[in-house]
């Protein structure tokens, strides 16, 4: 039985209910609607009274999940798009991410968003926002890239005591299939070793981990074996795994979806720098998004961000120091 | 220490006028005091009073049932804190930045809160509060605790936000118990209330929430105790939210570095300027609630409570940076 990503995703909301009472999903049009993406498909019906339409109110949602999970629930928030968690900003980075730290209270709830490019989508329903909210002390950032990870990832994150931001793909959504859901998984916060190489080490997340994969292959077939690393969890990162793949390839990449300046990938680089630079044989490359809002058209968006054939051109250009 | 049950909530008529009059009494003398410290350099941070506003906070305060209900005080609700529960000690221990109140140094003043027992500790985003008392009072209606009301403290400033928007719709689409205690003391900061909406009255607005509304003169404690005992008993009662506005004046600056020149000399001498404290004693000694030698006895025990608290506090061991374990998660 096939799955998609985004089933995975509806099987871990699913499990989630079922499993513990006090979970429950607050979203903009996810009850009997089931969600913008169907994520929360007939899950209304089966557990009635905790699937709750928002109104279009993305401050005050958070604010509400906040104020329920100090008081022992664990709220799963659904944004339509990651793009309007910008509206709740305020409440996720101020109030949810604080609130462990000043009180001692905890703070348990997922915010689901649906993530990143598709074509057409333009500037305002494509974006990552994971490089945002991993600057900010007292939340957890996921960036799950396979139907596995989706899956026990999200059930993870509701379990976790402190506040999640759990970054789902919707490229990922319909296109990403597997036969059966994970028995067990990494941790989280244990990146994993998607490919094995020893050229040179692609550290990527989400939805570039699969472009990488290509470009990969790609370069297999040029005589280069690239360790492809799937970081999972953004934060809390595992720079271990990171290092030591450099170790041993002694050429990083980082590929990231999100926008150039800071980020993800200038973290992944600089702790390498700052623990590994001896280990390096050539200055570590990062490759990101363009320094633009994120275009509608799809042959300006295919450009805009990162490709199998983009990666594996800066993987050549690594390789040729 | 926990926030005190040592007196019953929902006393009636002149008990609860005394009870009420008590706490705003010893909210005075303990904005006083931290007042006196702040200019004399002991105190990290800033200092927000509610001089002029102790009546309406500590009649909301005095209706509500602590540690069972939610109250969520903002930075000028001293009076309605300790009504509502909160140790002296609290905030004794929060300005002087000891280790051992509810924030431990890592926040102070007036972000102080117990969340654990029904009060949360306010940030400084102005209306970013009152949705969070929808969370807390919708995770009560989960646990199956219909009594349970919840109430956010906010300034006619605040109400510009579109958090405060947000939040008050998401409560009457929810039908939450949520009373919605708007102080207008018709400044924000420095900003008069025609600067900050165009509307006749603030409590206009609970006609296009949907919601039911209720002005009150803030200066009076018998209107507010009337007035938020009917709030509280009708959002009890499965009403849905009540948005309160009390009429006050801030006879304060805004923080205790702010002296406030911009306030006309001319509002000040209007009903608005009227101290709600003086006011009560009045009606204490007019109505034989109390006797000038109960009075003054109330004061000094007041007084002692404080010197005693910030005593305390004083003594506290302060945050040492090699004792923190600098973690924002609890999971990693
Ligand atoms: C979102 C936000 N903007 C600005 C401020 C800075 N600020 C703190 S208090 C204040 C005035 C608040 O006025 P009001 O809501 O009327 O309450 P009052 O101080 O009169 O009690 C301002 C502008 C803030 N805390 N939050």
């Amino acid at each position: 039985m096939a799955l998609t990503y985004l089933e995975a995703i509806r099987e871990a909301l699913t499990r989630a209910l079922r499993d513990d009472p006090t979970v429950f999903i607050y979203g903009q049009d996810v009850a009997t609607f089931g969600g913008a993406f169907k994520a929360t498909k007939n899950l209304s019906r089966d557990f009635p009274g905790r699937v709750l339409d928002a109104p279009i109110s993305e401050d005050a949602m958070l604010g509400m999940a906040i104020g329920a999970a100090i008081e022992g629930m664990r709220p799963i928030v659904e944004m339509q798009f990651a793009d309007f968690s910008s509206i709740a900003f305020n409440q996720i980075v101020n109030q949810a991410a604080t609130h462990f730290w000043r009180t001692g209270v905890t703070c348990p709830l997922v915010v689901r968003l649906p993530s990143g490019g598709t074509p057409g989508s333009g500037p305002f329903h494509s974006q990552m926002m994971e490089s945002i909210y991993a600057h900010y002390p007292g939340l957890v950032v996921l960036t799950p890239a396979t139907v596995g990870d989706a899956y026990s990832m999200l059930l993870e994150a509701v379990a976790l005591d402190d506040p999640v931001i759990f970054c789902e793909h919707k490229f990922l959504y319909y296109h990403l299939k597997d036969e059966a859901l994970p028995e067990e998984s990494l941790p989280i916060g244990k990146a994993r070793i998607a490919r094995m190489g020893r050229h040179a080490t692609v550290v990527t997340y989400s939805a570039m981990v699969h472009e990488s994969l290509r470009a990969a292959a790609d370069l297999a077939a040029e005589g280069y074996e690239i360790e492809v690393i799937d970081l999972r969890s953004v934060k809390p990162i595992d720079s271990d795994t990171v290092l030591a793949s450099v170790a041993r390839t002694g050429r990083l990449l980082c590929v990231g979806e999100s926008f150039p300046w800071g980020g993800v990938c200038a973290e992944v680089i600089a702790r390498v720098v700052a623990d590994g630079f001896n280990l390096l044989d050539a200055p570590p490359q990062r490759l990101n998004a363009k320094d633009t809002p994120i275009p509608y058209h799809p042959n300006l968006w295919a450009a805009h961000r990162p490709t199998a054939a983009t990666i594996a051109e800066s993987l050549r250009r690594l390789l040729r120091f | 220490m926990a926030m005190s049950d040592v007196l019953p909530s929902a006393l009636a008529g002149a008990d609860q006028y005394v009870s009420a009059y008590r706490w705003m009494l010893l909210a005075r003398r303990m904005e006083e005091k931290i007042s006196s410290l702040y200019h004399a350099g002991k105190i990290v941070g800033g200092v927000y009073l509610g001089r002029g506003q102790e009546a309406f906070s500590a009649a909301l305060g005095v209706s509500l049932r602590r540690r069972k209900d939610v109250f969520s005080p903002l930075i000028r609700d001293m009076a309605g804190r300790l009504a509502f529960g909160e140790p002296l000690l609290d905030p004794a221990r929060t300005y002087l930045g000891s280790v051992l109140g509810p924030m431990r140094g890592r926040d102070g003043n007036i972000h102080r809160g117990r969340p654990a027992e029904g009060m949360p500790a306010m940030i400084s985003h102005l209306g970013s509060m009152v949705s969070v008392v929808c969370g807390m009072l919708v995770a009560r209606r989960f646990r199956g605790d219909v009594e349970a009301v919840g109430a956010a403290c906010i300034g006619d400033g605040a109400t510009s936000t579109g958090s405060f928007h947000e939040a008050v719709n998401l409560a009457a689409v929810e039908k939450l118990p949520l009373v919605i205690a708007v102080a207008n003391n018709q400044f924000a900061y420095s900003t008069p209330t025609d600067r900050q909406f165009a509307c006749a009255d603030l409590v206009d607005r609970a006609i296009g929430y949907g919601i039911d509304g209720h002005r009150v003169d803030g200066t009076d404690l018998a209107e507010c105790l009337e007035v938020f005992g009917r709030a509280v008993a009708r959002a009890r009662a499965g009403q849905g939210p009540q948005l309160v506005v009390g009429r006050l004046l801030r006879l304060t600056g805004h923080g205790a570095h702010d002296d406030a020149n911009y306030v006309p000399e001319a509002l000040k001498q209007t009903e608005l300027g009227r101290d709600c404290l003086e006011r009560a004693r009045q009606h204490l000694l007019d109505h034989g609630l109390a006797t000038v030698a109960e009075l003054e006895q109330w004061d000094r025990e007041a007084v002692h409570e404080v010197q005693l608290a910030v005593a305390t506090a004083q003594k506290d061991p302060v945050p040492e940076a090699a004792g923190e374990d600098w973690r924002a998660l609890s999971s990693f």
